[in-house]
């Protein structure tokens, strides 16, 4: 270990920090904007020029919020469980290449960190449903874990194919191996398996499923019911879990974006950079929230259902058909 | 088999119609009116509070306090009280106040008025502190918006 290297692990950990911390709050501006440009209205326009300055008055007023603790919850856990929600988040940040050398810690089984911290996620959340001691968050803590046990199945699938096609967990190997144009993307590898954009579509629902994104996410149900797992939270515990919902969607950007979209390659084989990453990864998160504001939430049945019968199944011949196919080619 | 797959197919596709609209939508022009920095004007027809009308000729109110219009009102928001001045022919109002807490904007005042001495704003842009500030007294309105 060179003595640069404590500096660059705490430039890397300011850097994290300030990437999810600017994201999360300018996310909530790009919905707002997004949702408005869909139904046709303006969205905020009174702070800062066409309402820039919004995620900041809507921090300090959270922040000037008193965190109400109810009487009779378990104080710790209460208290505990939006620091676990947002920290994992956190974590996977620091193995995911956003560049060819920009990497806080590439380790070889990345793949495998990012997915064992994105399941941290659903504990912290129940944690929260739970801590409440409010029987609309638990019913809803115990929603939300169903649902995301029964996503991580086939999104677990979709990845394990893929890491049969590409033989490595090293996120920055996966996204060597797409380089040259967007043919060789693994989106669109089918001399591997020609079902690579069924495996994308497959992986980007459960993606949404898994954060808790609309059409899935009855769990919270902002229009209907009061706030899901969130229904005592005040103030800034509710603003971390707010938070959390945009990191994670970004790191679940991210994770799409390396495995599928080629990462930081560029898709006409011209100057690799930061610069598609970003591009690749922020067209993903667009095309979250386009999607909230396009479809109705489903019932918990149906996207149970969806999971069970059609997502399980179809990513289960996928992974059978790729297999099959490796042991006939590539013998 | 081949059913649900053909309903998976037709379901993805008919997904892809709805994200199609509302990324059509998206690039139409806002209908929002920025409220308190710009408002739309009200339509002909729209019904604001009474005001008496003023004659162009004299630059007083057309009202002759027959009291037709406060008999008319079905919920009694109307105090109209007058007297015939030297050198006139007709009677002329001396108090003409509107309880506007009470108004249910029948128009029927305005109907039945002999002389069109009454007719609706467009004012909507109504608010107060209290109960007083929507008893108006007509004739000091038209008075002082003469000037």
């Amino acid at each position: 270990m060179s003595l640069t290297e404590p500096f660059r692990l705490l430039a890397f950990l300011l850097g994290t920090l300030a990437f999810v911390g600017f994201n999360a709050a300018y996310l909530v501006l790009v919905e707002r904007k997004g949702a408005a440009r869909i139904q046709r209205r303006p969205g905020p326009t009174e702070v800062g020029y066409a309402g820039l300055l919004q995620p900041i008055a809507d921090g300090i007023k959270l922040l000037s919020k008193q965190l109400i603790v109810p009487p009779g919850a378990d104080a710790t856990l209460f208290r505990v469980a939006p620091v676990l929600v947002l920290a994992p988040a956190l974590m996977c940040l620091a193995t995911i290449p956003f560049g060819e050398s920009l990497v806080a810690r590439n380790i070889n089984v990345g793949l495998v960190m990012v997915f064992a911290f994105g399941s941290i996620n659903v504990m912290a959340i129940m944690l929260g449903g739970w801590a409440s001691r409010n029987k609309y968050a638990i019913i809803s803590a115990a929603r939300i874990v169903s649902q995301d046990v029964a996503y991580e199945i086939p999104m677990l699938l979709v990845v394990i194919t893929l890491l049969m096609i590409t033989g490595t967990m090293d996120l920055q190997e996966i996204v060597r191996q797409q380089a040259g144009g967007f043919w060789n993307w693994n989106l669109f590898r089918l001399s591997a398996n020609p079902l690579m954009p069924v495996t994308f579509v497959i992986f980007y629902i459960c993606m949404l499923a898994e954060t808790n994104r609309a059409p899935f996410d009855m769990a919270e149900a902002e229009s209907e019911l009061v706030a899901g797992a969130f229904t005592e939270y005040a103030g800034m515990g509710f603003g971390v879990f707010f938070m959390a919902e945009y990191a994670n969607i970004v790191v679940g950007c991210c994770v799409a974006t390396l495995l599928f979209l080629g990462g930081w390659q560029s898709p006409i084989g011209l100057w690799p950079g930061v610069f598609w990453f970003l591009v690749k990864m922020y067209a993903l998160v667009f095309s979250v929230i386009w999607i909230r504001w396009t479809f109705p939430r489903t019932q918990f049945y149906n996207l149970l259902n969806l999971s069970w019968k059609i997502l399980i199944p179809v990513s289960l011949f996928i992974l059978l058909l790729s297999a099959v196919m490796i042991k006939i080619f590539r013998v | 088999m081949k059913n649900s797959l053909g309903e998976i197919v037709r379901g993805f596709t008919s997904l892809l119609t709805g994200m199609r609209v509302t990324l059509a939508q998206s690039f139409k022009p806002t209908v929002t009116v920025h409220y308190p920095h710009e408002s739309l004007k009200m339509p002909a027809r729209f019904r604001g509070h009474i005001e008496l009308v003023r004659d162009p000729e004299t630059g007083q109110s057309l009202c002759i306090a027959c009291k037709s219009c406060e008999k008319a009102c079905p919920s009694n928001c109307l105090f109209v009280e007058g007297l015939k001045r030297e050198g006139e022919k007709r009677k002329s109002p001396t108090q003409f106040s509107l309880d506007f807490t009470k108004c249910s904007l029948c128009g029927s005042c305005v109907e039945v008025c002999p002389t069109d001495a009454l007719r609706f704003t467009r004012n909507y842009n109504l608010a107060g502190t209290d109960k007083s500030a929507f008893l108006y007294d007509l004739l000091k309105r038209l008075q002082t918006e003469g000037r």
